[in-house]
């Protein structure tokens, strides 16, 4: 194939048009466009929630599209399933490369459409030659025969993308490719991207990083809020423009009016340092107020949560809780120094199914409502009826297995389980990821009401409305450093993407 | 609610085993005896011990296969302490016993807590320990009832208002440990760290060391069968109680302790173990062959677990608000 000239250049090779996409509450894309151009990059760019998983889930066939055309060269066309994706020459990337570990280098590319000899065997040799050459060709030095296991995560990045090579894809799909990567291999990567370009592949590079989009894309399109708000050529854009597409945005959502009256210090985190996840954490916090942490995915924010709460031990740093030095080795002193954590996963590691509603709110209070190791089940139904009460759960009897409840009275038992424990700070991970607008209402509601109460409230979110709508001050995060922490006039949308995202500190 | 909805699967499994228990009165009504349900019953109390220590091993989403291999070695210590020194007082046997078996149990409780080296791998290799250090111990040698002091030996079989002291034993094992289950905090541990073991590492709850726990427990109450075993049968050798381990564990399944962990319960235990128990005492009486025992064991098993596999399938998820109260 030879480099696209300049007229097929204008001609997408895959348009998409008038995409929409509806999930059960939630309008995910709403008649959103996106053009491919072969020999050409185009950078998708958006926020957390955007839409761009779906465009690729819908690209992939993972997904089918409520309404819209999506057109290869020049025909419209369906994509009913994985395989037909496959078929017509679009691969994905992903973050999280889809690979085998236990198979060899040379297995992985070929699995499913493997060369075959006699009696309908897989032909061992002509795969492996097969895919040194292909190797070869984007002059990476893996061998094979080597399991995949023993790879890093940039010489997997190469063996999924040598398998789009050996199923002849035309389409290359590349979820934030270098999110995993060393400096070096970054460089590596453009590389190939290059390489690619010049075979003729269409590229679809979905990325944070503004460096790497002006460097290497042609085209870009903004999405915002499952909305298409621009596209044009990468030349005629600033990093600036870009930023304010993606987040400028109409209030579409109301959050609680709170009284910023913050009281006197309660925890006080000095040089938290991690061998490999984080470094020079320090911060403060107050009774009744509500401290954001923003960052992209990958900038370390759980991973420090987790280490304050004692689930994993950072190498260095000193909690202070009132002033006094606090050692929390593991996740029962937090909860005995009144530090709680709700994580993200609430239906991973939230509540416990097969255990009644009783039994799920006392588990972290249990050293309250037992004497000697011993029970006292008459305090802990006192304990769980009071708190159910003031969350409006009603349920038949306390006896009843969570698992029997609904998905919102669940979260209540969640939160119930929490409160119980009468936490002086409360770290919410992505507290209303993946629930819907009414659900988040209420959630932020509770927010405000716990810190008027004076709570102490760290709110972990990758959602810019919720952290400047919610929080009182925001400590933005990135690649395991704080980078900045912003408060009152300062907290704006565009300062958050840029210290995110790293664009020098120009603003 | 859980706790009628366990009851309601204990009570099919009672009925069922009623229900055998009719069939074989048929054949043989003597069976039905109180004296000889009593027997089986004191038969069955090893059975029994063993299945509510693996039950919480089983509730930690943990397994203990080396139960049979812990008694066996602990049942062969005692025997040759009995005959290097018949004159020591039987609570010193069984503290030994009960202590010996505890360190063994702890031994893989720390390898599963503090390695994170899966439950079945641990317990099978100790298993093989165990035996190959009763062959060292016992170069392979049985020792004999004439070798063991009388007092060594009476001590199951004695009676106390009407039952042996076996059967005693196993009766308060079940009372400690309903107790222990339902009234502690270890024994919420357990149920928390079965069922959702992400939920428990937040809640403050120590994922492995609860599994410890619960290792030496089973190992506790193997030590202490341990002696009950070579006194009642009078004798001591590298195989005793070979392949029991299956027992142990098909009683648990039998009895409706989930494998996959969190949902189970001492009464379950116990009336799964009791089910086995009545099978095996029962089919030589009506002259079965005892080789069927095996398959009725079996078929046992997998109805069982049929059962319980359909009753968390119906329930399905819920989202109709009247489908949460079900009457």
């Amino acid at each position: 194939m030879q480099p696209a000239a300049t007229a097929a250049a204008m001609t997408p090779m895959l348009s998409l048009d008038g995409i929409t996409k509806v999930f059960p509450g939630v309008r995910a894309l709403s008649e959103v466009s996106l053009q491919l151009y072969p020999g050409q990059v185009t950078a998708l760019v958006g926020e957390n929630g955007a839409g761009k998983s779906t465009v690729v889930k819908i690209l992939t066939g993972i997904y089918q599209p409520d309404g819209g055309t999506i057109t290869l060269d020049g025909a419209a066309v369906t994509f009913p399933n994985a395989k037909a994706a496959a078929d017509a020459g679009i691969t994905a990337i992903h973050q999280e490369t889809v690979l085998f570990d236990e198979l060899t280098v040379a297995e992985n590319i070929f699995l499913g459409h493997a060369p075959r000899g006699r009696f309908g065997l897989i032909d061992t040799a002509e795969m492996v030659r097969k895919a040194a050459a292909i190797l070869h060709g984007i002059e990476a030095a893996i061998d094979p025969d080597t399991r995949l296991r023993d790879l890093g995560i940039a010489s997997k990045h190469l063996v999924a993308i040598a398998r789009a090579l050996s199923i002849d894809a035309r389409i290359v799909i590349m979820d934030e490719p270098t999110a995993a990567l060393s400096h070096k291999e970054i460089t590596e990567l453009y590389a190939l991207v290059e390489k690619l370009k010049a075979q003729g592949k269409a590229i679809l590079f979905i990325s944070h990083k503004f460096d790497e989009i002006f460097r290497i894309a042609d085209h870009y399109t903004v999405f915002r809020d499952g909305q298409f708000v621009g596209a044009g050529a990468i030349t005629d854009v600033t990093p600036d423009a870009l930023v304010q597409m993606m987040v400028g945005r109409a209030v579409d959502q109301i959050f609680p009016k709170r009284g910023h009256k913050t009281g006197r210090e309660v925890l006080k985190v000095v040089g938290y340092d991690h061998p490999t996840e984080f470094e020079g954490i320090n911060f403060t916090l107050h009774q009744g107020e509500i401290l954001g942490f923003y960052g992209l995915v990958g900038a370390g924010r759980s991973e420090f949560m987790q280490s304050l709460f004692g689930i994993t031990r950072p190498a260095k740093g000193v909690t202070r809780i009132d002033g006094a030095v606090t050692v929390i080795r593991s996740p029962a002193d937090a909860v005995a120094n009144g530090i709680v954590y709700v994580p993200e996963d609430r239906g991973r590691q939230g509540a416990i199914m097969a255990l009644p509603i009783f039994q799920n709110i006392t588990i972290p209070s249990l050293h309250r409502t037992s004497r000697h190791g011993f029970l006292r089940l008459a305090r802990e139904f006192e304990l769980a009826r009071d708190y159910t009460t003031r969350l409006d759960l009603r349920a038949a009897s306390l006896d009843t297995p969570v698992g029997n409840l609904s998905g919102g009275n669940q979260q209540k038992v969640v939160i119930a389980k929490w409160l119980a424990t009468q936490p002086r700070v409360i770290i919410l991970d992505e507290p209303t990821k993946g629930i819907d607008i009414g659900s988040k209402a209420a959630v932020h509601a509770f927010m405000a009401e716990l810190a008027a109460q004076g709570l102490a409230i760290i709110m972990v979110s990758s959602e810019i409305p919720e952290v400047l709508g919610m929080s009182d001050r925001v400590i933005v995060m990135r690649e395991g450093r704080i980078v900045a922490e912003v408060a009152g006039d300062g907290m704006t949308p565009e300062t958050l993407v840029r210290h995110a995202a790293g664009i020098g500190a120009a603003a | 609610m859980i706790k009628t909805f366990l009851r309601a699967r204990e009570a099919i499994l009672a009925g069922a085993i009623l229900l055998l228990l009719a069939l074989i009165a048929i054949r043989f009504a003597g069976f039905i005896a109180p004296a000889n349900l009593a027997n089986v019953f004191n038969d069955t109390a090893p059975l029994i011990i063993l299945a509510i220590g693996q039950m919480i091993v089983i509730l930690t989403r943990c397994i203990d296969l080396s139960v049979a291999a812990n008694l066996a070695l602990t049942g062969m210590v005692v025997a040759m302490m009995n005959v290097a020194a018949p004159g020591l007082p039987l609570i010193f046997t069984i503290t030994v016993a009960i202590g010996l078996g505890t360190t063994l149990g702890m031994f893989n409780g720390l390898m599963v807590w503090k390695l994170g080296i899966p439950p079945i791998v641990v317990t099978l290799g100790t298993m093989t320990i165990f035996r190959g250090t009763i062959f060292l111990l016992s170069d392979g040698k049985w020792v004999n009832s004439h070798e063991m002091s009388a007092a060594f030996k009476a001590f199951p079989r004695a009676m106390i208002l009407g039952l042996p002291v076996l059967s005693w034993i196993a009766i308060a094992t079940i009372l400690l440990f309903t107790l222990i289950l339902s009234r502690t905090t270890l024994g919420r541990a357990f149920f928390a760290v079965g069922g959702n073991p992400h939920a428990a590492v937040y809640a403050g709850i120590n994922v492995g060391r609860t599994q410890f726990w619960a290792f030496t427990i089973s190992g506790a109450l193997a030590g202490l069968t341990g002696y009950l075993w070579v006194a009642r049968y009078a004798v001591a050798y590298v195989d005793i109680a070979l392949g029991f381990e299956l027992d142990v564990v098909a009683a648990c399944v039998i009895g409706g302790i989930a494998i996959a962990g969190g949902v189970g319960s001492v009464g379950g235990a116990v009336l799964g173990a009791l089910f086995l128990g009545i099978i095996k005492n029962a089919l030589p009486v009506v002259n079965i062959s005892p080789f069927w025992q095996l398959s009725i064991s079996g078929a046992a098993i997998i109805i069982a677990v049929a059962l319980n596999a359909r009753a968390a399938r119906t329930k399905g998820r819920i989202i109709l608000k009247r489908a949460e109260h079900p009457a």
